[in-house]
């Protein structure tokens, strides 16, 4: 089953997909990353306003079988957590676009530059395989 | 190192496996997720490739005492065509490994051991061989196997024999079977807590006898399971794993294992230090937990006291798919093993709160 990549979004290396709206992003997993992990029973995210630089693991994401980092994809500021998933975890296995994990001040734009838009990213899940 | 690949590899990756590397094996974790595997298993029927496993023929005149020498549990109480579980020690009453005794006739026995343990048993058992009158042969490489386990198990492999199932009780085996027209090996055995059987047979045979049991079982809501299940399967109903629970720093009596262990026999190995072990009291067991907040805890994690100490260690945790609790085993100090004892669990950075509480998370479903 091919995972989904959705347009107008930019991906990250670690499987994260960022929506950009302004001076903040929303982050999420990819249907790819949650196509590998499983079944998630468990999300464990950081609080409001913590910082972290890129690559930094800003949350665990738990699934039947193991415990998987998720990676800041560019340094910011977390300004909302979607609490929504602590007790429903299966949303982001069920819909990973519709749910964002956390929501982030983003500290410099040019670092989005890295990202990979969906074609390139589209090709980079097909070598993971 | 190559990976090595079972005979139902090919068949694995047509049923949408996803494959993984355990230790050294490619096996698939699971096909279409490992709760709804799991899930089949305890109310219908699962099939699993274990062909990974090792087994080894001990023949000859001193086959039996051979063995009794090399395991805890008592294998001069088995009869023709019995299966014995045991564990085998080191002098020091660490476990080299746990297994399967399976006994033909007083000069014939398989063994079958964990995957991962092959090399380290077999020098292990020469090790042991001494002036004993057998023969050891590693035929691992010569078998697969295929267990059938959950409340259906006997309905749907019954489909491909003429053999009455029925007259197999648990832990009994019979030999030469003809099941969809393969010679098997057919044991009353498993690792998931449920009725089921394991079959041994030849690689040529593997994938017709594992195709014909899916088509038989349609109607029964048969499914592949993987190693995702099969591992969340046998926590709940507390068996132990090798690498997790067991291993060469625990002894069988720590483990909670002492039923398999008797201190009565003539001579084992690891006999000296596990009557001293019983004697002085065992000072860390093999205990349950629940959590009590949010966290999972898993194999390696720190178990600290309220005081702060380190207390223990998570041997397997779980979000358990059966009870929806997360729940997890431990080792830990005799101090704290009592049920409703408060611990805590160092999950990362966080301590999170547990209790103990029986370890007979699941009621075990074997036909008896």
């Amino acid at each position: 089953m091919k995972a989904i990549v959705l347009k107008g979004l930019l991906y990250s290396k670690h499987h994260e997909w960022i929506k950009v709206e302004g001076d903040r992003a929303y982050i999420g997993i990819t249907d790819y990353a949650q196509g590998s992990l499983g079944e998630i029973v468990y999300l464990e995210l950081p609080a409001e306003g913590d910082q972290f630089k890129e690559g930094e693991t800003f949350g665990v994401i738990e699934s039947v079988k193991a415990a998987s980092d998720a990676y800041m994809p560019f340094r910011g500021t977390v300004v909302e957590v979607n609490e929504e998933l602590e007790d429903a975890p299966e949303k982001v296995n069920n819909s990973p676009y519709e749910n964002w994990l956390i929501a982030v001040e983003i500290a410099d734009e040019s670092e989005l530059e890295d990202l990979m838009k969906d074609e390139e990213y589209q090709e980079f899940c097909v070598k993971e395989e | 190192m190559s990976q090595k690949t079972t005979a139902l590899f090919n068949l694995h990756q047509k049923l949408g496996g996803k494959i993984v590397d355990f230790n050294g094996w490619s096996l698939p974790i699971q096909y279409e997720g490992i709760t709804v595997e799991h899930k089949a298993v305890r109310e219908a029927v699962g099939l699993f490739d274990v062909s990974h496993m090792g087994e080894v023929e001990v023949k000859g005149k001193d086959a039996e005492a051979y063995i009794q020498k090399l395991i805890t549990n008592d294998v001069a109480t088995l009869a023709n065509n019995q299966v014995l579980y045991s564990l085998m020690c080191y002098h020091n009453g660490g476990i080299v490994d746990d297994l399967l005794v399976y006994r033909f006739t007083a000069d014939y026995f398989l063994l079958v051991i964990n995957a991962s343990n092959i090399d380290k048993d077999l020098k292990w058992m020469r090790d042991n061989q001494m002036n004993y009158q057998v023969e050891v042969n590693n035929v691992s490489d010569k078998i697969s196997e295929i267990a059938i386990q959950g409340p259906k198990a006997e309905l749907v492999l019954q489909k491909l024999t003429d053999y009455d199932l029925a007259t197999i009780n648990f832990f009994y085996f019979r030999d030469n079977l003809n099941i969809a027209g393969a010679n098997c090996l057919v044991s009353r055995t498993g690792y998931t807590g449920e009725d089921g059987f394991e079959i041994y047979l030849k690689h040529q045979d593997a994938e017709k006898v594992y195709e014909e049991l899916m088509k038989a079982g349609e109607k029964e809501g048969i499914k592949p399971a993987g190693l995702g299940a099969r591992d969340t399967l046998r926590f709940e109903a507390t068996l132990p794993l090798y690498g997790n629970e067991i291993n060469e720093d625990i002894t069988p009596l720590e483990a909670g294992l002492g039923f398999f262990v008797k201190l009565d026999k003539h001579s084992f190995n690891g006999k000296d230090v596990l009557v001293k072990q019983k004697e002085e009291g065992i000072k860390r067991r093999l205990v349950g937990f629940e959590m009590l907040d949010k966290g999972i805890p898993r194999h390696g994690y720190q178990v600290m006291s309220d005081k702060g100490d380190e207390v223990g260690f998570v041997t397997t945790g779980y979000q358990s798919p059966t009870l929806r609790k997360t729940i997890g085993l431990a080792i830990v100090s005799s101090k704290y093993s009592d049920i409703e004892t408060p611990i805590n669990i160092q999950v990362r950075n966080k301590l999170v709160k547990a209790k103990v509480i029986s370890k007979k998370f699941y009621q075990k479903k074997y036909k008896k």
